[in-house]
């Protein structure tokens, strides 16, 4: 059977662990290397950390992604400030198997061609934040959903995935912390024009919303935040992450690829 | 010691947290007499073939990893793209390795890959083996790693593939030559599957030939 990956998002800010709502209102939740130990014990397939100050900051805390890093016997991603390749060298030193470009994946992409010939395409994930314009054109954004570029979500994955990119990790800003399930026609759009894998994020309330991703959306991969962090809807923290068993039933079984 | 070869490429740190949880003391190093020294040497890697053949070359590790190996029989893991550069030659940047096992390493076979089968084949796949002292004890059966990679090994005799995993169709993700082996999955990112295989491999005993 296909094991589908199911990945926990960590966001990351004033060195602790947030979560919000559509890019907006980070709560804190606690100690992130908690959370890695926790998603140790479940085995979850992989973490993504991104730091979501980190671009504003105009740093990367080396140091600190170490102390989370040494801790996780999964893969770990790590996005948020990444403007050059020696950031990226220095994270994959560091225990960090892929990078997470955001901004500079729009604002300058030739890192992306220059961090894939050194450490594979595997290594670099580009992660498109997306929600559509006020004349209803869905566009991608930088700088934390801040500022939006000229780019269509699926021109801009098409442009990466030209330069060598290995993964896309597809946010829909507004389904962010909703609950809501994935936007499907966005993925949709998004996976049928590019060949490298496609990772769902952004409004996953139910792991039922994970089959739907990769059935419906195409998406090769899910990732959610608010469901492995929360209880539920408006509800307290939990971490949580399903079982082998649980993920199997009502996730990669049901899964058509 | 487990000299853990830095030739500047690779998730060396990921490597020795994972030895150091199962209570194996390991070394970072790209030292010509450390290696030398070796009990045992793990050959990591993440990247680009030819790439990586270049930095051995440069730090002339190539002609010594091949002494060990081939001569004092020092055990040799390769981990994904150091287990691919245990072999005689990469499509990827179209390149010679250094030759310790009978394979090549080539690009996936699109023609064989379903629509959703997307290269890099990036994920979790259930790794079947028959039996090989790598796999002793897995909680599962078969167990699952952590595949991330866009080529794999094709080798000349059958009984070099000690596992095989399935993306598109099967493919060996697991080779021995006697005190040899590489992986191309990272038993050091996949959970307590991983700790058990590298837990093997440091029991494990290689008469010379």
């Amino acid at each position: 059977m296909k094991r589908t990956r199911a990945i926990p998002v960590l966001l990351l800010s004033q060195m602790g662990m947030v979560k919000g709502k559509a890019f907006a209102k980070p709560r804190y939740l606690g100690d992130p290397i908690n959370a890695v130990k926790i998603f140790n014990e479940k085995m979850a397939d992989e973490l993504v950390l991104l730091d979501i100050d980190a671009t504003q900051r105009g740093s990367v805390l080396f140091d600190w992604i170490e102390d989370i890093v040494s801790e996780a016997f999964m893969p770990i991603a790590y996005g948020g400030g990444l403007t050059t390749m020696a950031q990226c060298a220095e994270l994959f030193s560091r225990g960090v198997e892929k990078v997470v470009i955001n901004s500079a994946a729009i604002e300058n992409p030739g890192l992306i061609a220059e961090v894939a010939a050194r450490y594979g395409s595997q290594a670099v994930v580009v992660s498109i934040d997306t929600r559509c314009n006020l004349f209803g054109r869905w566009k991608a954004y930088a700088r934390g959903g801040r500022k939006a570029s000229k780019f269509s979500p699926v021109e801009l994955a098409q442009a990466c995935e030209a330069l060598g990119c290995g993964e896309i990790f597809l946010t829909s800003i507004e389904r962010e912390g909703s609950f809501a399930g994935y936007d499907l026609d966005l993925l949709r759009s998004v996976t049928s024009a590019v060949g490298i894998p496609v990772v769902a994020h952004g409004g996953a309330g139910a792991i039922a919303h994970f089959a739907e991703a990769v059935n419906l959306g195409g998406a090769s991969a899910v990732a959610a935040g608010s469901l492995f962090v929360f209880a539920g809807k408006d509800q307290g923290m939990l971490i949580s992450y399903p079982g082998q068993a649980e993920l199997a039933q009502q996730f990669w079984g049901l899964t058509k690829q | 010691m487990i000299v853990i070869v830095d030739y500047g490429l690779g998730n060396l740190r990921s490597i020795q947290n994972m030895l150091r949880k199962i209570g194996a003391p390991s070394v970072i190093s790209g030292e010509h007499d450390v290696i030398a020294g070796a009990e045992r040497l793990l050959l990591p890697g993440v990247g680009h073939f030819a790439y990586g053949m270049e930095r051995l070359h440069e730090r002339r590790l190539t002609e010594l990893l091949q002494q060990r190996a081939l001569e004092a029989h020092v055990p040799v893991l390769g981990i994904c793209l150091g287990a691919q550069l245990l072999g005689r030659h990469s499509q990827e940047g179209d390149c010679a390795g250094l030759g310790l096992v009978a394979m090549d390493t080539v690009t996936f076979d699109r023609s064989r890959l379903g629509p959703a089968d997307k290269v890099p084949h990036m994920g979790w796949s259930e790794t079947h083996h028959a039996g090989h002292p790598l796999f002793a004890g897995m909680p599962d059966t078969p167990p699952a790693y952590y595949y991330v990679h866009s080529y794999h090994f094709a080798c000349d005799d059958p009984q070099t593939v000690i596992c095989e995993a399935h993306h598109g169709y099967r493919f060996g993700s697991g080779v021995q030559a006697g005190n040899v082996i590489g992986v191309q999955f990272h038993p050091e990112k996949s959970h307590v599957y991983g700790s058990q295989l590298l837990r093997n491999w440091v029991g494990m005993e290689f008469s010379a030939p």
